[in-house]
């Protein structure tokens, strides 16, 4: 082989295995610093893995935020429209945070199920829902809707 | 009837940019010399067109016309007049005619002071930024007319603008990252004429040069203004969240750094020249990268307004002609490019590629963490999102090795540097970051290596680059008297490495050694932090224009001294919107910054507790940065032939008399 030629070649060797060693580096860290995004009903229906951060969006059950009395603990359920999971979060909770408001939570999966979140999002416009909650809310009510249908049916 | 004549300006506009974007460009091809000159006075009609429909849309603002449709969203009677101001670029439709505003003004600059260079290349330049701004245009006019009616019957009252947006920082924010982002534009355009006309010579750098410098020193401000706006106004206390919206104006910048050095590498060795080239294709590339991902609507991000997937298609196609056309336009040309030369790895232009090497693979990781997402819900992967700690794992490593390049890189001299001279500052500067990563972060309490290798980095950066600037001084045998023979180009490569060292010890730093504590606190009680004592005073009521607000208050004290009272404020404003404002007692040193939260009853309320250690630093160094962009385009070799052209012009009127 002609000497230019093979230095070309050992330059284009050298610059693949460089490149694809550092692309597989860093797909691996980025699938180590993935947060999937999970409805309520596909938490309370055990699809959500326990042991890995994970970020669960929908509304703010009305009535079912509780503060503790002597620290900024507080507990409230999110909802798809079909069902319900329960929060847990010591902090304090962002401005736009309120009941019946779109809020998306990222923790960890503790028994119950109950999702230990290390941070809550809310919506940071009064016209604003994230897509991944306005998504989980459709699919939330049509799994609703689909399910009294089908017990109506059956009598 | 000023709204109209603001939409018929724009399709004016609109028309014009057509004209700008194809007579000169024919002009060069067959070479007619007055189709080419037609590029300085079209571009400056397009400016004016583009200025007065601007003016109409701000006119509206100002006069509370809320039949306009883009004013009703983003107005209200009660707004002060300069939130009614920076409303106009506060959503979608607004920021894309200051988008179109900045573009045909960069275009003008280039037009007319391209005065002194070949015309070919000038008309194929402003031919091709008449083009984008068509793309633009059409983009305005087909899927986000900021002058929509919302007739019959307008609304009595605006619906005012996002609370979030009403501030100094969104005053300034947009217009001048656009400055850059756009700014961005006049490389690529420098660069698909230079291919257009497949020019040998590399002169064209040193015309590059000045027009790249401002338009990523503008982006340096721009980003460092946006870091400070979200720290003091989201009330999270951070600087930087690897937002994917922070990202799309960080990832122009990393590649525009890489353009402004290898440019220098072009411009004095005449190298690199293909590399030059892609890379002021792929900068701006980015920025319309960054354009689509804010403005589509496809991510979830403070910057992120209402969903409609004709915009997003329409900056997907845009994207997808611009950088298909340029990159077939560059594979079919760049072989024609002469073959670079060769050069040793103790020359300046190794370690400048080395570095160009480092901020294109920063790019790629930041580019590929932030589609990720994007890409995942395309393919039905899941919803996912990326963390923090992904971005941090590399980028923090990869900027350190770059800090560790930059200092012995500007110590060398083009071709190959003599061992000797080298081999002083290199040890002292091991010295300086081995003492300082070892010493300074006592200075904050306990030694930390996240802080200490910040700090070395820092300071390694910092040493070499004063050596050097030392060395250079004394050339002349005296102390002193080589300053005067340096050369503003030089000074501005100290600023920004000096304001890059300021960054990296600032982000180290602040990252190490701030405390931060949520807190449940009743009036009367007190909390220590960071060697500080906060002691909640109490909240009372007020009102503003257009929003009533709890305002706590919140007295500091340091070894029973008194050092400032905060006064963090929680508003609900008219559109029933609520927003924390920030206590913030700034300091060259370290922040103190407090939020007030939610009433928890019963007298209590949330509170959360910052002090920052040298958080100041980080927009410091973005400042210096920049100001060492514009202070190197003051150089004499961009001026010298501007003064060869005056010199000779009245020579020739004499002999002519």
């Amino acid at each position: 082989m002609h000497p230019v030629r093979r230095r070309r070649l050992v330059l284009v060797l050298f610059v693949l295995v460089v490149s694809s060693a550092g692309v597989g580096l860093a797909v691996y860290a980025l699938r180590q610093n993935l947060n999937l995004f999970y409805t309520p009903s596909q938490v309370v229906r055990g699809e959500a893995p326990a042991d890995t951060r994970i970020r669960v969006g929908g509304m703010v059950v009305r009535g079912s935020l509780e503060r503790a009395a002597d620290s900024l603990a507080v507990r409230f359920r999110l909802t798809d429209g079909d069902q319900e999971l329960w929060v847990r979060h010591e902090g304090m909770l962002p401005d736009l945070f309120a009941e019946g408001e779109a809020a998306v939570a990222a923790g960890r999966l503790r028994a119950g199920p109950l999702l230990e979140a290390d941070q809550v999002l809310a919506k940071h416009d009064e016209n604003y829902t994230p897509p991944e909650v306005a998504e989980a809310m459709q699919a939330g009510h049509e799994a609703r809707a689909a399910r009294e249908a089908g017990e109506a049916g059956t009598p | 009837m000023i709204p109209e004549y603001g939409h018929f300006a724009l399709i004016l506009a609109g028309c014009l940019s057509l004209v700008l974007g194809v007579v000169p460009l024919l002009g060069a091809t067959f070479n007619r010399p007055l189709w080419m000159a037609a590029a300085r006075p079209l571009a400056l009609g397009h400016l004016v067109l583009v200025a007065v429909s601007f003016a109409c849309l701000a006119a509206a603002f100002a006069g509370d016309d809320f039949s306009v449709a883009y004013v009703a969203a983003n107005s209200n009677r009660l707004l002060p007049w300069y939130y009614k101001l920076s409303a106009v670029w506060g959503a979608h439709e607004g920021s894309l005619l200051l988008w179109v505003l900045v573009l045909s003004g960069w275009t003008a600059a280039v037009a007319v002071a391209g005065r002194k260079l070949p015309v070919q290349l000038i008309a194929r330049v402003v031919a091709v930024m008449g083009l984008i701004a068509l793309g633009f245009h059409l983009f305005l006019l087909l899927t986000s007319n900021p002058f929509a009616r919302l007739l019959p019957i307008p609304p009595a009252d605006g619906a005012d603008l996002n609370p979030l947006l009403q501030d100094f920082g969104l005053i300034v924010h947009p217009p001048l990252l656009y400055m850059g982002y756009v700014g961005l534009s006049v490389p690529f355009a420098f660069a698909i004429a230079v291919l257009l006309a497949g020019r040998m010579d590399a002169a064209w750098a040193r015309w590059m040069r000045p027009w790249t410098n401002v338009a990523w020193a503008f982006l340096t401000l721009g980003i460092a203004l946006g870091s400070w706006w979200a720290y003091y106004e989201l009330g999270w206390g951070g600087w930087w969240f690897w937002d994917p919206v922070e990202n799309a104006s960080f990832l122009p910048w990393l590649l525009g750094t890489a353009l402004v050095h290898s440019l220098a590498v072009t411009e004095k060795r005449g190298l690199l020249r293909g590399w030059t080239l892609l890379l002021a294709i792929f900068a701006f590339s980015l920025s319309l990268l960054g354009t689509f991902l804010v403005r589509s609507g496809v991510l979830t991000s403070v910057h992120a307004f209402a969903t409609d997937p004709t915009r997003g298609v329409f900056v997907l196609g845009f994207l997808g002609v611009v950088v298909g056309g340029s990159l077939l336009l560059y594979a079919l040309r760049a072989p024609t490019l002469p073959a670079t030369a060769g050069f040793g790895w103790r020359s300046r232009e190794a370690w400048l590629l080395a570095n160009n090497a480092l901020l294109v693979v920063i790019t790629c990781v930041i580019l590929l963490g932030t589609l990720y997402p994007l890409l995942a819900d395309v393919l039905a992967w899941g919803k996912i999102s990326v963390g923090p700690p992904y971005f941090n794992s590399f980028f923090v490593p990869l900027t350190l090795a770059l800090a560790a390049l930059l200092g012995v890189g500007a110590l060398l001299q083009w071709k190959d540097t003599a061992p000797r001279r080298l081999r002083g500052p290199l040890v002292l500067g091991l010295a300086v970051a081995l003492a300082s990563g070892g010493l300074l972060p006592l200075l904050w309490g306990e030694w930390h290596w996240g802080a200490a290798l910040a700090l070395a980095g820092a300071s390694w950066i910092g040493a070499l680059t004063l050596v050097d600037l030392w060395r250079k001084s004394t050339a002349g045998g005296r102390p002193w008297r080589g300053v005067r023979l340096l050369r503003a180009g030089y000074w501005g490569m100290v600023a920004a490495h000096l304001g890059v060292a300021l960054a990296i010890a600032g982000a180290g730093v602040t990252e190490t050694y701030s405390v931060e504590r949520d807190l449940r606190m009743t009036p009367g009680e007190s909390q220590a932090l960071g060697g500080f004592e906060f002691h909640f005073a109490g909240v009372d009521e007020l009102s503003g224009p257009n929003y009533r607000s709890h305002r706590g208050e919140i007295q500091v004290t340091r070894e029973g001294r008194a050092v400032v009272t905060l006064a963090p404020e929680r508003r609900r404003y008219l559109g029933g919107q609520a927003m924390t404002e920030a206590g913030i007692d700034a300091g060259l040193t370290r922040d103190l910054y407090v939020v007030l939260g939610e009433s928890l009853g019963a007298g209590a309320w949330a509170v959360r507790l910052h002090v920052k250690p040298g958080v100041r630093w980080i927009w410091l160094g973005g400042v210096l940065i920049a100001l060492g962009g514009v202070v190197a385009i003051c150089d004499r070799r961009y001026r010298v032939r501007i003064r060869t052209q005056a010199q000779v012009a009245p020579s020739a009127a004499v002999a002519e008399a």
